[in-house]
């Protein structure tokens, strides 16, 4: 397996509320950090998370390319899922040995619409979407299936908004508060906030990421795995595919520093810590996760920027990132990101 | 931003966008239409509801064999939604849930019309409602319904009462502005109200006499939930022992906050005008302080009717 590390990340100041900016315009800034990050003006492959439901025009990521630059013409690829999934493209393209770098970014204005019917429109058409099962719905039913702890739930999120608020790029949430439920048994405070943003990483491979990075994060194991998306059809009080995932990719090879998990519910952090094997001592979410900001479609990638960036900071050692897709964690990604090169042959 | 600059953008399939079943999502809203639930059995036996092409566990096709299952089913998880939106199948407050239906192995995920989130619980029987007019479409179930397991029963009868003669006879003196007991030649004990036999010893009560309106409150209770004959919650019942009586009746207590009631209070009746009074203890507004100083009820109480020991 060829080495492969992320040398840099950057994200956009994440807002509540549309500023006015295009999509490109969105996400110009954080493509030319990068670029000045790594000194690099062009890459062996470029590839996009975004969904077009989201802007509710068709392939949006072509227009977003204007913020990247395509002529000469690049690489390039997309994949209408959140840019962890995108990075995950990059780094199977990496494998194949012939490019170096790969420029991989996610961008989304949920403001623009309402994302709880948004994401309707991601389920089968046969079964659920006619329901009209919107998408806290469909989470307040995993949450009564998995039957989390109240207070768990809001020591949960008060963690999470407290360190929200401690990072720049995250939106000021106050501590929650209230009774009422949104869809019971989650409140309103439970769900991950509307959020615009986007976010860039750059990957490297071998002896380029150590040119690139002082401390390049080097993605020791990255996997992903899907689950049957109709609900009915799994146990939705644990996530299996988030389980075989963490194993493909090593979690449990040594200890883990710090963990970002793509939580855009609360009570899908106890989930995931189980099905990772994380320990209570196991920092969780400390840039303040998506329950402090989430930007769809760029939220998994900034959970793979932040966990790398705990090590190009020498913050941490050994970290975990996990990104996820579909109704109720229905598809996982989970990478091991590491400050020791991997002794590998060859 | 400029708020000039912004309009709204509709994104839609003018008329819908056609779907291709294929043969087993298919052959299910066919049943559906028809009013019947079916399962496609896999390989491995398991029963699917709704039907897939494959098992979802192995990948494998899954048999040509479908199975009639429910209509009835049982509730695993359920969300309750408070506020629907405009999308959703019920225009009220209803349930999310994941249905298990008899003979099925995998659930069924539905809306549940249950009234309250307290009608819900792991475990719940539930049946589909059909639309009346049905299309091949997850929707010709309106919702599920919870199986019947109570009903309300009215109760109501009516009846023609009399006092009696005993409490008539205290009901006129009552009528006349004063409180009628009855002495037990026996006991020597004084009732109130009035009656005819001494229900300690048995013998029959011959002498009546005329007890004060004033008296003591040896025990009460503060009432908080609304009653015709009180004119406010909370009021206060009391049992007042009238002066010369050797039990105690009940009554209001009034004219006086309600924590400021106690055991020992001393009280008189606030009659209401002679013109007014009627066979009724109406003519009794209720009892109010009379600032007399607190009785001591262990000491001044007489032995208890009978004799006690």
């Amino acid at each position: 397996m060829r080495e492969v590390a992320v040398v840099a990340f950057a994200q956009t100041v994440h807002t509540g509320h549309d500023t006015g900016l295009a999509e490109p315009e969105l996400l110009l800034p954080v493509i030319d950090e990068v670029k000045r990050a790594t000194g690099l003006k062009r890459f062996g492959f470029t590839c996009s998370g975004s969904c077009d439901y989201l802007a509710g025009a068709p392939f949006s990521f072509v227009s977003a390319l204007d913020a990247v630059g395509a002529w000469p013409p690049i690489s390039e690829s997309h994949v209408e899922m959140d840019g962890a999934f995108a990075l995950y493209e990059a780094w199977v393209r990496l494998q194949h040995g012939d490019i170096d770098t790969a420029l991989v970014y996610g961008f989304g204005k949920s403001s623009m619409s309402d994302i709880r019917e948004i994401m309707t429109l991601q389920l089968d058409p046969y079964y659920l979407a006619p329901l009209g099962l919107d998408q806290v719905s469909y989470a307040a039913l995993q949450a009564a299936a998995v039957n989390a702890d109240r207070a768990a739930l809001d020591e949960i999120v008060r963690r999470s908004r407290a360190d929200g608020r401690a990072n720049p790029y995250a939106l000021d949430l106050p501590d929650p508060s209230g009774e009422e439920f949104e869809v019971e048994p989650l409140r309103p405070y439970d769900v991950a906030p509307v959020t615009d943003g986007a976010a860039a990483v750059v990957l490297a491979a071998g002896d380029r990421a150590r040119e690139l990075a002082g401390r390049p994060a080097w993605i020791s194991g990255i996997a992903h795995r899907a689950e049957p998306h109709y609900l009915g059809m799994r146990d939705l009080a644990r996530s299996v595919s988030t389980a075989e995932a963490g194993r493909a990719a090593g979690v449990d090879k040594g200890p883990v520093d710090v963990a970002e998990l793509h939580t855009q519910f609360s009570h899908e952090e106890p989930i995931l810590r189980e099905a990772l094997g994380l320990s209570a001592d196991v920092t969780v979410n400390p840039s303040g996760g998506p329950l402090a900001a989430n930007p769809v479609m760029a939220t998994g990638l900034i959970r793979i920027g932040e966990a790398a960036r705990r090590i190009l900071d020498a913050a941490a050692d050994r970290t975990v990132a996990h990104a996820t897709s579909g109704p109720c964690l229905q598809q996982n990604l989970v990478a091991v990101l590491e400050v020791a090169v991997l002794e590998t042959s060859a | 931003m400029s708020d000039d600059l912004v309009a709204t953008h509709v994104l839609e399939f003018p008329g819908g966008y056609t779907r291709t079943t294929g043969p087993v999502i298919g052959r299910f809203l066919t049943e559906l239409r028809d009013r019947r639930l079916v399962g496609v059995r896999t390989a491995g036996g398991r029963v699917l509801v709704p039907p897939l092409e494959y098992d979802p566990d192995t990948g494998e096709s899954a048999t040509d064999e479908y199975v009639e299952v429910g209509p009835a089913g049982t509730v695993q998880a359920w969300a309750w939604v408070g506020s629907p939106r405009p999308g959703h199948p019920l225009d009220r407050p209803f349930a999310w849930a994941l249905i298990r239906l008899d003979g099925a192995d995998t659930a069924l995920v539905h809306a549940v019309d249950a009234g309250s989130p307290k009608a819900l619980r792991p475990g719940l029987r539930v049946r589909p409602r059909w639309r009346a007019a049905t299309a091949g479409h997850i929707t010709d179930i309106e919702c599920f319904l919870p199986e019947v397991t109570s009903l309300i029963a009215p109760v109501r009868a009516e009846y023609r009462v009399t006092p009696g003669r005993a409490l008539t006879r205290f009901l006129e003196g009552v009528r006349d502005g004063r409180f009628v007991g009855g002495r037990c030649a026996e006991c020597a004990a004084v009732y109130v109200p009035y009656r005819e036999s001494c229900p300690a010893c048995g013998s029959v009560v011959e002498e009546e006499v005329e007890v004060a309106d004033t008296g003591t409150v040896t025990t009460f209770a503060i009432n908080n939930l609304p009653d015709p004959r009180a004119p406010e919650v909370p009021f206060v019942s009391a049992y007042v022992l009238l002066d010369g009586a050797d039990t105690p009746m009940i009554a209001l207590i009034g004219g006086v906050p309600a924590h400021e009631v106690r055991q020992g209070m001393r009280v008189r009746a606030v009659w209401v005008p002679p013109e007014e009074r009627t066979l009724s203890m109406t003519n009794v507004k209720w009892f109010e302080p009379t600032g007399e100083p607190d009785a001591d009820l262990d000491a001044d109480l007489d032995e208890p009717p009978g004799g006690g020991a």
